[in-house]
């Protein structure tokens, strides 16, 4: 619950600082300062030490589970903005309140990693959605910011009005948003009583399911994804993509495997239908680009396509992989478009020679690449090991073809990932980058040293999450 | 009233505002049809409440099934209402730039 609460306190904290100061410096270190309180506010009550408690009637849930994924998520954004800070407050006039609305979208992110019932599901996904609609458009005068944001908009609303038609269908069927009521598991699709057909629940069960991957930008529902994420100002992109990416999926798992049985057969057939597809479009469209800023939309496609396998492997190694990725995946792309928001230009052609004119940050570069790639001794590996195990493990033709599938996209992967590389490396040129400041560096080693620290010791990670 | 007549309208309201949300070339409209499709909710919303309370009182008069569903219908008009907020911002900031709400313009500016 701290997460909850004091997430959306800060948030009106912030939205007040711009009152008193309008230096962009301070109200950046009072965001910083916030973040850490509330992420030792979680940590304080991932450990029962100090909690603040509301009866919520079962609404929300608190697990463990839950608990160390809100702490992955506010240590990921603190280290976005360590690194994206003075991008965010050089988007536009109002630093503070952009500040402000990442924190209601952290407040979001945490109802997600908790919510026991449907109303809370919907809740969660609108407090997270509707700051990003602002955050998309945050530089006013840019049109493909507008482009963006309008895009973002129409079609978030477009799927809310899905989801909650599909809530009402299960509504209809069920005759309780309680999430332990559906019960997705009974032989014949079908969890109903009250309604002649089990017709209602299946549509209300696919339509909330798409809706949801449309907010994790999962074929065929990625059309938007990288026109928003190409036209988002870069510091907010990357904020997009990876910790609100990563809590579309807790939500997914929250809903569909923590707090109910196993899926029935033919929903994990969509299940793999959807991972089949997503993998495809993510990969192969990626192969093409020639913006980097672009190539990492398409490539966030292509993880949300892995982080799916844990929703249809459904086992513990699913649970602890889909954290390994978040942390991986979150570490590596925040990573990345930090760095793209310092240059010149986006395109490949940026980056020519970019390891002479600037050696620490075509290394750091390299390394996020790495471990997107899913190459060992970064934490990329583990997430994308787990990932492919957890569905071995359950076995099953599908589940193998699934395994090697992955495995060939993985490649895929390496190929669009190494051009940046080879482009830093091996290409002449003078790669145009903005002036960077020590903090910014001492925040790269710091990620570089995260990830390389987790690819060797991943135990680290989970042990902190079984402690 | 059976409860069929009340999907079908809901269901129809739900079409409409899909067609509109995929036919229509003006950002306003566009936006309207969705305003639309979470009225055909919240309709349907009531309705499903409505029958399952009859049926839980059937059983046992004090029965207060029902009751979270007409919640649920308050919740979607506040978050329609902080949606609208932030959509006709988002517009009226497009107006700004482009004096036009078209939403073919967003086509003309890929790559």
């Amino acid at each position: 619950m701290n997460a909850i609460i004091i997430s959306a306190l800060m948030g009106v904290l912030l939205m007040f600082t711009s009152i008193l100061t309008t230096n962009k410096q301070v109200i950046k270190n009072i965001a910083l300062i916030a973040l850490l309180f509330l992420l030792t506010a979680n940590i304080v009550d991932t450990y029962n030490l100090f909690s603040i408690n509301i009866d919520t009637k079962g609404m929300l849930a608190f697990n463990k589970f839950g608990y160390f994924f809100n702490t992955l998520a506010i240590a990921a954004t603190t280290i976005f903005v360590i690194l994206s800070g003075n991008e965010i407050v050089k988007t536009g006039n109002y630093a503070a309140d952009y500040f402000a609305l990442i924190f209601f979208v952290l407040c979001g992110v945490s109802i997600l990693s908790s919510f026991n019932n449907l109303l809370m599901m919907f809740l969660g996904v609108e407090i997270m959605s509707i700051p990003l609609y602002i955050l998309t458009g945050s530089a006013k005068k840019n049109l493909k910011s507008n482009e963006a944001s309008l895009k973002y908009f129409l079609m978030g609303a477009f799927s809310t009005g899905i989801m909650l038609m599909g809530i009402t269908f299960l509504y209809g069927a069920s005759g309780s948003f309680d999430i332990q009521a559906l019960k997705l598991t009974d032989n014949e699709l079908s969890f109903t009583k009250v309604m002649p057909t089990p017709l209602l629940e299946i549509i209300g069960l696919l339509f909330v399911f798409a809706s949801m991957l449309f907010k994790v930008s999962a074929a065929p529902f990625h059309f938007w994804a990288p026109d928003v994420y190409d036209g988002a100002p870069s510091a907010f992109a990357s904020f997009m993509a990876t910790i609100v990416k990563a809590a579309g999926f807790i939500a997914l798992i929250n809903l569909f495997f923590l707090k109910a049985v196993e899926l029935h057969y033919l929903w994990k057939m969509v299940t793999a239908l959807v991972i089949i597809a997503t993998l495809v479009i993510g990969n192969i469209t990626a192969v093409f680009q020639q913006s980097v800023k672009r190539m990492l939309a398409y490539s966030s496609i292509a993880h949300a396509g892995f982080m799916m396998f844990a929703l249809y492997a459904q086992n513990d190694y699913a649970k602890e992989g889909i954290l390994i990725y978040t942390a991986a995946y979150c570490l590596a792309t925040i990573g990345l478009f930090a760095i793209l928001a310092k240059m010149d230009d986006y395109t490949l052609d940026g980056y020519n020679g970019m390891a002479k004119t600037q050696p620490l940050l075509a290394f750091a570069n390299v390394v996020f690449l790495l471990s997107l790639a899913g190459i060992p001794l970064t934490v990329g590996f583990f997430a994308k090991y787990y990932m492919l195990a957890a569905v071995l493990k359950n076995g099953g033709n599908i589940g193998l073809f699934l395994t090697i599938l992955g495995v060939v996209f993985a490649a895929v992967s390496v190929y669009y990932y190494f051009r940046v590389i080879q482009a830093m490396y091996f290409k002449d040129g003078d790669a145009k980058v903005a002036d960077v400041t020590t903090g910014f560096k001492l925040g790269l080693i710091l990620t570089i040293i995260a990830i390389i620290f987790f690819g060797i010791f991943p135990n680290v990670l989970l042990g902190w999450f079984y402690f | 009233m059976p409860i069929q007549y009340y999907i079908y309208l809901a269901l129809a309201l739900f079409s409409i505002g899909i067609i509109g949300v995929l036919t229509r070339r003006n950002a306003i409209i566009v936006f309207m049809c969705i305003e639309l499709m979470l009225n055909a909710a919240n309709l349907l919303l009531v309705a499903f409440s409505q029958m399952h309370q009859k049926i839980a009182y059937a059983a046992n008069p004090a029965a207060t099934n029902g009751i979270e569903a007409q919640l649920f219908v308050f919740f979607i008009m506040v978050v329609a209402a902080a949606e609208v907020s932030v959509g006709l911002a988002i517009i009226v900031m497009l107006y700004r730039n482009t004096r036009s709400v078209d939403i073919n313009f967003l086509n003309r500016l890929k790559n």
